[in-house]
């Protein structure tokens, strides 16, 4: 399989967008009962769930590209990082805001003290907080202006990554079984990357 | 026609459907038909029994008494009662428990009673029933997790049910076990917990006129997912303490085996009263998630022993209550 720039630019890319934002379209389709199994007896609790998983998802989806490269030995997949990692960003914002509007009803005590206190919390927002400088230089005006800086900027991926897993283990009350197939899967993708890096010898890429 | 008629046999308008046939069982059951194995029992034998396999006997439902104890809050529907469980035998999802209990039988049931106590044995469920009135108690029940629930339970005062085995003054403690079934319970093969899941409360707590054995919810027998046929309800701890289906009670010496605690000492205590004051150490404890209400309801502010310190804040007075969490 190898799709042209321009099957990439009018073909995938669209389907991509509009495939991506399919979770957020099942959630509303549910949470105003046009479709689907209820929201069952919390139903905040499982918007907020829903939204933090697929933000994670998109975070692992997006560290999926790089690898698939190497595999396939083909660019097209690093074309679709950007728009991936900007998905994840905008779930892990609707997870966020569903935990500060209807979670905590605006209570900015209860907020502030949850932050602080609670060291779940702490590196979920950390981690909500780094991805907004790498959606702010995701366009490439920016990738221009920073130059070599942009590559190290955006390696602050892998660091969210591992905090939004460590988030996401962390706030499980016993059956971590989910958790830990994420982690498995997040080791292995940056494993990977190590690996290559170790076998290319020390080239920046 | 072109058969002839027998005149011995009933026309097809005398024979009663199914249907109705049923119907009329469940009438007579709800008025108070309550089957001959009820009525015996009345006392605890000294000697272990063989258990009676007897599955006839329902449960009548139709005088409960109400209590002085009872909420007058709006109890929760019984769609979110019976659909966001915490019974890991079943599976870890909130959801798990009312679609993976279909095949667990409640009936027959036994009892084994043993321990500090002058009379012991395995006992069915209709003897340990049969002596007391079943009572409607409408109990707030908190959950360590933050959410809560007001429940209409059907049951009796677990002291009443207590004082028949006759606990020596060496019984300190009342501890409990839940049944394990695996071909049933397809969360059991699966070690998420110790299993059998066990919990304990002290004599004193045990006594309280607040801890219930409970048969049933909404004037029913207790769906599956809610531990039929017999559980444990102490609206002023952490739900975990309410132990479901329960197969065996003994009156202990020592403090015993409780199954939250044995998988996180640091989380889940013995004790386990709700208090606002003292946080589980990965969330507050503060506020509370009342199911039910809609989308944009603020959390609640948590009431100390779950709004139930007049009753048993006594039973505390000289227990720290942050060591003994």
């Amino acid at each position: 399989m190898k799709p042209t720039a321009k099957q990439v630019r009018f073909v995938l890319k669209p389907a991509l967008f509009v495939a991506a934002l399919l979770p957020l379209a099942w959630m509303l389709l549910r949470v105003f009962e046009f479709a689907g199994p209820g929201l069952g007896a919390n139903p905040i609790e499982a918007i907020q769930d829903f939204f933090g998983i697929w933000a994670l998802r998109f975070l692992l989806i997006t560290l999926t590209m790089s690898p698939l490269r190497m595999l396939i030995k083909q660019p097209w997949p690093l074309a679709f990082r950007r728009m991936l990692g900007l998905y994840a960003f905008f779930y892990c914002a609707l997870h966020f805001l569903t935990w500060l509007i209807l979670d905590q009803s605006l209570n900015a005590d209860a907020i502030v003290e949850d932050i602080i206190k609670r060291p779940f919390i702490t590196i979920g927002v950390i981690a909500l907080m780094l991805l907004i400088p790498l959606a702010v230089t995701s366009t490439s005006n920016w990738q221009r202006r920073l130059g070599k800086n942009w590559k190290k900027l955006h390696r602050l991926t892998y660091a969210i990554s591992i905090l939004a897993v460590w988030h996401y283990y962390w706030q499980v009350k016993l059956d971590t079984i989910d958790a830990l197939v994420y982690a498995v899967i997040l080791t292995a993708l940056l494993g990977l990357r190590l690996l290559n890096r170790k076998a290319a010898g020390k080239k920046t890429k | 026609m072109l058969i002839k008629k027998n005149s011995n046999e009933p026309r097809p308008s005398e024979i009663t459907s199914e249907k109705i046939y049923r119907e009329r069982r469940d009438l007579l059951r709800s008025l108070g038909y309550v089957g001959a194995a009820a009525l015996l029992g009345n006392t605890a034998c000294a000697k272990t029994e063989t258990p009676n396999t007897n599955t006839a006997a329902a449960l009548d439902m139709g005088n409960l008494i109400k209590s002085p104890y009872s909420t007058d809050e709006t109890p929760n529907s019984y769609a979110d009662i019976t659909e966001y469980n915490n019974y890991y035998e079943f599976g870890t999802g909130k959801e798990d428990p009312a679609l993976n209990s279909g095949n667990f039988k409640p009936r027959p049931w036994n009892v084994v009673v043993d321990g500090e106590a002058e009379i012991t044995g395995s006992f069915t469920l209709e003897d340990i029933l049969a002596p007391h009135a079943l009572e409607e108690r409408i109990y707030r029940l908190r959950c360590v997790e933050a959410w809560s629930m007001v429940v209409p339970w059907v049951g009796i005062p677990l002291g009443d049910i207590l004082k028949r085995f006759k606990p020596t003054s060496s019984a300190k403690y009342v501890s409990f076990e839940t049944i394990v079934r695996p071909e049933e319970m397809p969360g059991v093969n699966r070690p998420i917990l110790n299993w059998p899941y066990r919990e304990g409360l002290t004599m004193a707590e045990a006594m309280h006129p607040l801890s219930i054995l409970a048969v049933g919810v909404y004037g029913k027998e207790l769906p599956n997912q809610n531990g039929a046929p017999l559980r444990l309800v102490v609206p002023w701890k952490y739900g975990f303490k309410s132990i479901k289906s329960i197969v065996r009670i003994s009156f202990t010496e020592q403090q015993p085996y409780t199954s939250w605690s044995a998988s996180a000492p640091n989380e889940y205590g013995f004790y386990a009263n709700v208090n606002p004051e003292v946080d589980h150490p990965r969330w507050s404890q503060a506020r509370e998630r009342k199911i039910g209400e809609g989308l944009f309801a603020p959390k609640h502010e948590t009431l100390m022993f779950n709004g139930y310190a007049e009753e048993v804040a006594g039973l505390y007075s000289d227990l720290d209550l942050r060591r003994n969490f």
